[in-house]
């Protein structure tokens, strides 16, 4: 007669279940922290700037400004999602890739150097987009793999080597009177991702392209090649244990170096969907490396490492990111948003021991079920 | 060429002070990666402490303080990798790269506010602290001693001693390589933990306060301290987790991130007419090549990374 419900019970045990539970607690107490600091700061203001950081674009009262600065923050996080996937991938395979920042960097001089000083067409821009950022990352894997070289601090330096060497070339592309590269739908209309007929849906924002499908279909693609391909089965091994991988034949060496590659080309995908919509001029005088890689270690993590998971995740963080430019600037500083999404990757790392605690705590209240009707029967 | 030294001295004492701290902090087995997010706190302690210290104290009394500040900062804010990583196992590369975000988010929003409350047009996030820094510097004909120099060495001494000549220095390296024998010996590898970790909070605490005091008399918080917790843990790499390995791998980088700041002085160098750049990048692009050839051989501690789990054999 049993036909297998799902009880409240059950479905607390299911992974997917936790780790959607996991990430909502962590954005609560993320934004919970935020506003403590907002109250320290000045009590008055505290709620509105909290509002004003959650409703983002909602802050424009004609829904026709919403809904175009709705595609600008849209714009903005499929290039998030692309580095939290970069993020991810490499996490899968067991490598902490902090350098997807600075394979951002590297896409974005590739995909502006190619548009501007080549006047190539815009696919071949976002080519070398990735196939530099894929070498950046490369280099990080494959002094992993020959030289076990710690891939988080060499992915560090090479973040300010990046940008020091895009800075260089970046400069024989820029205005003569700004530090900024000129734009490029002056220079090379070519240059520009296609709209695809998108702009219409978001009140007619340029801005909004070929990038944001194509950064929703890297998601699906990731997954399908870590959870359904054998390729994707070897490199998770690799990451679990590779001298198990290595005793079952797989080479882990090249697996290693290619993980980081795959990652390398994500972050400058990402890069390129960014720099070649023109929403923004890359500043060849920047002196930190762009904190669109980091952000993405925060979706990424909030995602809870599913690629599917990190389509939403990549868009809260880039909707409060941009959100922190609608707080009373009298007041606060839009640096607040940073400080929200650090805390939440900090509460990230408590994930696990809060599945654990679940787990525990679900355990006893089953066996104190089992106890009672165990009584009753006798 | 007397400059070029006292640059090299004073990028050195910063790199030693961080790179002990990720010693310390290592041989407990915890690795801190959020040494830069630190280094950002601790300056801004010492920073704040700089600003609101009246002006007639004197020297000796404004060098106690604004270290005891920045050390302090450092150590508490350490505990947020302290707590996660050991009492709740989180995964350190993670939680360390949190604080590193952590650190520079909170030191902006802060330093703004206080400025914002000063003048209501003042939105930068910069603290000047132009004339308490004067206590830190004596001046020995046309070279800048700094106190931190001598500090620096001090801790570089005292690490050795307490490493491996003390009981607790021991134990230390006992809880990084083996802690499971480490506990069956009776020793109390949490609590061992927490003091590495704490070690390194005040170090790279203090750290942070000597690099934003090298050469300039204000600071803004919005540029972090630009990569040098991690250069440090390269030095702590390329020294091998020893103190004295350590000290000479900081005097190695500390020339070089020192070249960036007064290559200019040289005319072989100026002649080059490379650009300016080019010497930016060099610490970093040294520290890699290092890296590559010292990694393969690294002597880490063994159970670096792992939490701790008492249960787990």
């Amino acid at each position: 007669m049993n036909k297998r419900r799902i009880t409240p019970g059950a479905l607390l045990r299911r992974n997917g279940v936790q780790t959607i539970l996991a990430s909502l607690l962590c954005i609560l107490l993320g934004l919970l922290v935020g506003y403590l600091v907002l109250l320290v700061i000045n009590p008055q203001g505290a709620w509105d700037a909290i509002l004003a950081i959650l409703k983002n674009f909602l802050y424009y009262p004609s829904p026709a400004a919403a809904t175009k600065y709705f595609g600008t923050t849209l714009v903005k996080a499929s290039a998030l999602l692309l580095c939290s996937l970069s993020v991810l991938f490499a996490y899968k395979v067991g490598l902490f890739n902090i350098g997807a920042a600075g394979q951002f960097v590297v896409g974005a001089g590739a995909s502006l150097f190619f548009g501007l000083g080549l006047h190539l067409p815009w696919y071949l821009c976002l080519l070398a987009a990735v196939a530099a950022a894929a070498l950046a990352g490369g280099i990080s894997g494959a002094l992993k793999a020959y030289f076990n070289v710690n891939e988080v601090i060499s992915c560090i330096m090479l973040n300010w080597i990046a940008l020091y060497c895009v800075n260089m070339l970046l400069a024989t592309v820029k205005e003569q009177s700004t530090p900024y590269t000129r734009p490029l739908s002056s220079v090379n209309k070519g240059a520009l991702l296609p709209s695809l007929g998108l702009p219409a849906f978001f009140s007619g924002n340029e801005f909004v392209t070929l990038g944001l499908p194509l950064a929703v279909l890297a998601a699906v693609l990731v997954w399908v090649l870590l959870e359904k391909t054998k390729f994707g089965y070897e490199l998770k091994a690799t990451g679990l244990n590779k001298h198990a991988a290595r005793y079952c034949g797989m080479k882990e060496k090249r697996n290693l170096i290619v993980t980081m590659m795959i990652s390398g080309g994500l972050a400058g995908l990402g890069a390129a969907v960014f720099y070649l919509c023109g929403i923004e001029q890359w500043m060849v005088q920047q002196t930190s490396v762009p904190a669109m890689g980091f952000n993405g270690i925060a979706a990424a993590f909030l995602g809870g490492l599913n690629p599917i998971g990190t389509i939403f995740s990549s868009y809260f963080i880039q909707h409060i990111t941009s959100g922190g430019s609608y707080v009373d600037t009298g007041m606060y500083s839009s640096q607040i948003s940073d400080l929200i999404s650090a805390f939440i990757i900090y509460l990230c790392g408590f994930v696990l021991f809060f599945k654990l605690w679940l787990n525990r705590l679900l355990d006893k209240r089953d066996r104190k079920l089992s106890e009672k009707q165990e009584g009753g029967k006798a | 060429m007397l400059l070029l030294i006292q640059y090299t001295l004073i990028f050195a004492s910063v790199l030693a002070l961080v790179a002990l701290g990720g010693c310390f902090s290592e041989h407990g087995g915890v690795i801190n990666i959020g040494l830069e997010g630190i280094m950002v706190m601790g300056a801004l302690g010492g920073a704040l402490m700089m600003k609101y210290i009246p002006a007639g104290t004197a020297a000796p009394l404004i060098l106690l303080l604004v270290t005891l500040s920045s050390v302090m900062i450092g150590m508490v804010f350490s505990l947020f990798l302290g707590v996660a990583a050991i009492r709740f196992k989180a995964d350190q590369t993670l939680v360390g790269t949190a604080l590193n975000l952590l650190g520079p988010a909170a030191a902006v929003v802060l330093v703004r506010a206080i400025n914002m409350s000063e003048s209501i047009d003042n939105v930068s996030s910069t603290v000047v602290y132009g004339e308490a820094k004067k206590a830190f510097v004596v001046s020995i004909g046309r070279f800048e001693f700094n106190w931190f120099m001598l500090i620096a060495f001090l801790a570089l001494a005292a690490s050795w001693v307490v490493l491996y000549k003390t009981k607790f220095g021991l134990r230390l390296c006992a809880c990084g390589e083996h802690p499971q024998a480490a506990d069956s010996v009776g020793i109390n590898v949490y609590r061992m933990r927490y003091a590495g970790v704490l070690i390194s909070g005040a170090l790279g605490g203090l750290g942070g306060l000597v690099y934003i005091t090298a050469g300039v008399s204000e600071w803004k918080f919005e540029n972090g301290v630009a990569g040098f917790g991690f250069l440090a843990l390269a030095v702590m790499i390329f020294g091998q987790w020893k103190p004295v390995s350590i000290g000479l791998a900081a005097l190695l980088f500390g020339l070089f991130r020192a070249l960036s700041n007064v290559y200019t002085g040289f005319d072989m160098l100026v002649a080059l007419k490379l650009p300016s750049t080019l010497y930016n990048m060099l610490p970093y692009a040294i520290s890699l090549l290092v890296l590559v050839f010292v990694s393969r051989k690294s002597r880490a501690p063994k159970a670096e990374g792992i939490p701790y789990d008492k249960g787990q054999r």
